[in-house]
């Protein structure tokens, strides 16, 4: 069956303004929207720039707007949506434009660093593994998940509005190392987003758990950092 | 632009990081990638890392070696493979120091789970060895590397495509690569370089395996001078998603998942009466292709079943997580109440850039090392995976050469100072790419890969067979004439992605001909080759590796290495 897709162009070096350019071709239902685009470079158009690799959902490339909605190209199907094949796709909000649906993630991955993304422990190395119970792993379960593809921050309005706001993709890698029972760190880890760029800058509107393409509960991983938070400050 | 470092890694897989962290925080280290590291294709294993820790039920490494020696048909080099088993231990704890989330058993330690080919006490039942992270122990794995290297500060240059390697005198000096965002070349003056580019599923229209996954590094290093090592055996995984080629873990047989063909009969039973739905991919991909000629796929189609409906919901809620969402997201299955439809999927490369077991490339059969190049992972041929590989031994196999790489070549880089290279080799890759984007190429990119991805899949797939394995050679040739026609339409210089499809399809030909070359040559059934005029095993004739080496202006020139076999020898493969 036709289809028609209507996508977001820029080229730095040709283009002043953003343009959309129309493709019409031909779909099946179970097709992913990444099997359309492919097509569109490989047959049509190859000037068309976007990132995708694993075409899965795990390598976290191809994260774009399709029908308005935040998503991943390769594990949204045409039969997904109701718009009788008529697509608009558009590079992901919030980060500047490279070229078509190319964005410049540095400052998501710049925020991701911050948060000290890796296992602090001071207390030396067994000759075996860590001793960690199957309820203790399972608690950074959710977090575990992620697959950085930006849709979370890319979609969070207060990231939108505060630009230091860590947002949740770099909250919920803190909420991995702080939950993790290996982790030494934990009392700096919650200092480090006692304040309003931090986790209290999240306002739970919840776009971010509805836009993951993992199903991750983000709003619930950074209420949970809130709360030990208080904990912590109710201890002391 | 001129670059100086110690060493650059080329891929920020699994053994480029591992290297990379093994090289230290003295060593000036550069990791290049074509794509951002986090994005790349060890993040797709799902299943697990095999390694004898004991913790589930005894096991101890001779046993892993054993099950490795003949899971890999008896090709495998056995002084390598008793390496990789010693090491595994060391390397998974290694990995739970540094904060890999490895599922728990009760008492708290890494827990282990059921894989394909893997056994107690030399054959007599399947043993739980492979370490997990539900499934995506791939992904968890290439997170926590990557991170140790941000903590460490390791460099890393992100989407820059290499171009080729720079030698002089016999040793490699460097490489020059493309800056995908600026257009740019950049010269990379090292004192080593080391391959970690992963695998070349792409040369396939059916794969598992990632859009990056197009063997650059392997065929660059063809290009150098590097012999390639038996690249005719490759591994089709049994069951990837009907008509997709999307993976579905071994994990899920190693649950109790079972496959059943259209009469609703467990056939695996019949195949390998010891170990059933657990023997080796290459006996199973090849079982279910003959229940398909035997007429009894699914609705008289090339698929079968695949069965997990009985596992319960704590096995698959916990265990198998992501694959029941891609047989819901691409198949419309739900897992839980129905069984899969899966076929045989393009998955690994057991072949690869000649390599030993301390990471240096080799020029020949007495493995005279090509000075200053490295290679690790999927891109290496060491080789321990032989003529077919095991499930869980390929994160296995990253971590444990990445990481002797890493060994390696900080000895040599402490020994050999930076070579003087010439300069004007920016000049000189930046018109071989000008060349490209001005001629008025008559041919298009589309049509040759996918004519290449189909000649592939029917002629050098599970099955093979003379006439079929000529028939892709001369169609292979034919293809590689239309690529001197082949135009680039984007001009630009910002993220210009057909280019990099030009450069990667230019790879993959090269891959492609010296797979057939190997498959004809191979006059035998071994592993996952499997030839139809030739379907027994010649030990006489074919027990030793394959090698190809690119001749300018000649065909190919093929020789032959021998096995190394210092324990185990050959017998009869039977599960």
């Amino acid at each position: 069956m036709k289809a028609t897709f209507v996508i977001f162009r820029f080229d730095p070096a040709v283009d002043k303004q953003p343009r959309y350019q129309e493709y019409a071709i031909d779909v099946e239902s179970t097709d992913k929207i990444l099997d359309c685009l492919n097509r569109i470079r490989w047959e049509l158009d190859p000037t068309l720039v976007y990132r995708a690799s694993c075409s899965h959902g795990i390598c976290g490339s191809d994260a774009m707007v399709i029908n308005g909605h935040v998503g991943l190209a390769c594990q949204k199907l045409v039969r997904d949506y109701k718009t009788a094949n008529n697509f608009v796709i558009e590079p992901l909000p919030l980060f500047n434009v490279i070229k078509d649906l190319v964005v410049d993630m540095d400052p998501f991955f710049e925020k991701h660093r911050y948060v000290r993304p890796y296992l602090i422990n001071d207390e030396g190395e067994p000759e075996k593994e860590r001793i960690q119970s199957a309820e203790e792993q399972k608690a950074i379960e959710p977090a575990l998940r992620c697959i950085l593809c930006a849709s979370c921050t890319s979609s969070c309005p207060i990231s939108r509005a505060n630009p230091n706001y860590l947002g949740p993709a770099a909250l919920l890698r803190a909420f991995r190392y702080i939950n993790d029972s290996r982790d030494t760190a934990t009392g700096g880890r919650l200092a480090q987003l006692d304040n309003d760029d931090g986790a209290w800058g999240c306002k739970t509107m919840w776009w971010c758990t509805d836009v993951c393409p993992k199903g991750i509960p983000v709003t619930k991983c950074i209420g949970q950092i809130k709360r030990t938070i208080k904990q912590q400050e109710k201890n002391e | 632009m001129e670059h100086q470092y110690d060493v650059v890694i080329v891929g920020a897989g699994l053994s480029g990081l591992r290297a990379a962290i093994e090289l230290g925080e003295g060593t000036r280290v550069a990791v290049l990638s074509k794509v951002f590291a986090t994005r790349s294709h060890s993040g797709a294993a799902q299943g697990g890392i095999g390694a004898a820790l004991g913790n589930e039920e005894e096991d101890n490494w001779e046993w892993h070696m054993f099950d490795t020696v003949k899971g890999s048909d008896y090709l495998g080099d056995q002084d390598a493979i008793a390496i990789m088993c010693q090491d595994a231990p060391k390397i998974v704890y290694e990995l739970e120091h540094m904060g890999v989330p490895f599922n728990r058993t009760p008492e708290g330690r890494i827990a282990q789970r059921a894989f394909g080919g893997h056994t107690s006490n030399f054959g007599k039942a399947a043993v739980k060895r492979a370490c997990y992270a539900a499934d995506r122990t791939g992904r968890v794995i290439l997170d926590t590397l990557w991170e140790k290297c941000l903590q460490r500060h390791v460099q890393f240059f992100d989407e820059f495509q290499m171009l080729s390697l720079i030698v002089k005198d016999g040793r490699c000096c460097g490489l020059t690569a493309y800056e995908l965002a600026t257009g740019k070349i950049h010269v990379f003056n090292s004192k080593a370089v080391l391959l970690a580019t992963g695998g070349a599923g792409k040369v396939f229209k059916t794969t598992s395996n990632a859009m990056a996954s197009t063997g650059d590094g392997m065929a660059i290093a063809y290009r150098a001078g590097a012999p390639l090592e038996d690249m005719e055996f490759i591994q089709f995984h049994p069951t990837g998603i009907y008509k997709l080629g999307i993976l579905i873990s071994e994990a899920a047989r190693g649950e109790g998942g079972i496959l059943l063909n259209s009469e609703g009969e467990r056939f695996m039973e019949r195949y390998a009466p010891t170990i059933k739905d657990l023997a080796p991919r290459d006996m199973v991909s090849r079982c279910i292709l003959k229940e398909v000629r035997a007429g009894r796929g699914i609705g008289g189609k090339d698929y079968v079943h695949l069965d997990l409906t009985h596992l319960g919901a704590e096995v698959i809620g916990q265990k198998l997580v992501e694959i029941i969402e891609f047989a819901k997201t691409y198949g419309g299955v739900d897992a839980r109440k129905e069984p899969i439809p899966v076929q045989p999927t393009c998955h690994y490369m057991m072949g690869g850039i000649a390599a030993d077991a301390a990471g240096h490339v080799v020029l020949d059969d007495k493995k005279t090392p090509f000075p200053g190049l490295y290679a690790a992972g999927e891109c290496a041929c060491v080789s321990v995976h032989g003529a077919n590989r095991l499930g869980c031994n390929s994160l296995l196999d990253t971590l444990v050469f990445g990481r002797r790489s890493g060994i390696e070549i900080r000895k040599f880089i402490h020994a050999h100072g930076l070579c003087t290279i010439p300069d004007d080799l920016e000049d000189l890759e930046a018109a071989k790419i000008r060349y490209l984007m001005e001629k008025d190429g008559t041919e298009k990119l589309g049509p040759i890969l996918q004519e290449m991805q189909t000649v592939m899949m029917n002629n050098v797939s599970v099955f093979r067979h003379k006439e079929t394995l000529d028939e892709a050679l001369q169609a292979i040739r034919a293809l590689k004439e239309r690529f001197h026609d082949i135009g680039v339409h984007d001009k630009g210089s910002c993220f210009n992605r057909e280019l990099l499809d030009v450069l990667e399809l230019r790879h993959m030909l090269d891959l492609a001909e010296v797979m057939t070359l190997g498959a004809l040559h191979r006059e035998e059934s071994r592993g996952a080759h499997s030839r139809e005029d030739f379907p027994e095993r010649d030990d006489q004739r074919f027990l030793a590796h394959t090698m190809v080496r690119y001749e300018e202006q000649a065909e190919p020139l093929l020789f032959t290495k021998p096995v190394n076999i210092t324990r185990f020898e050959p017998k009869e493969r039977k599960y």
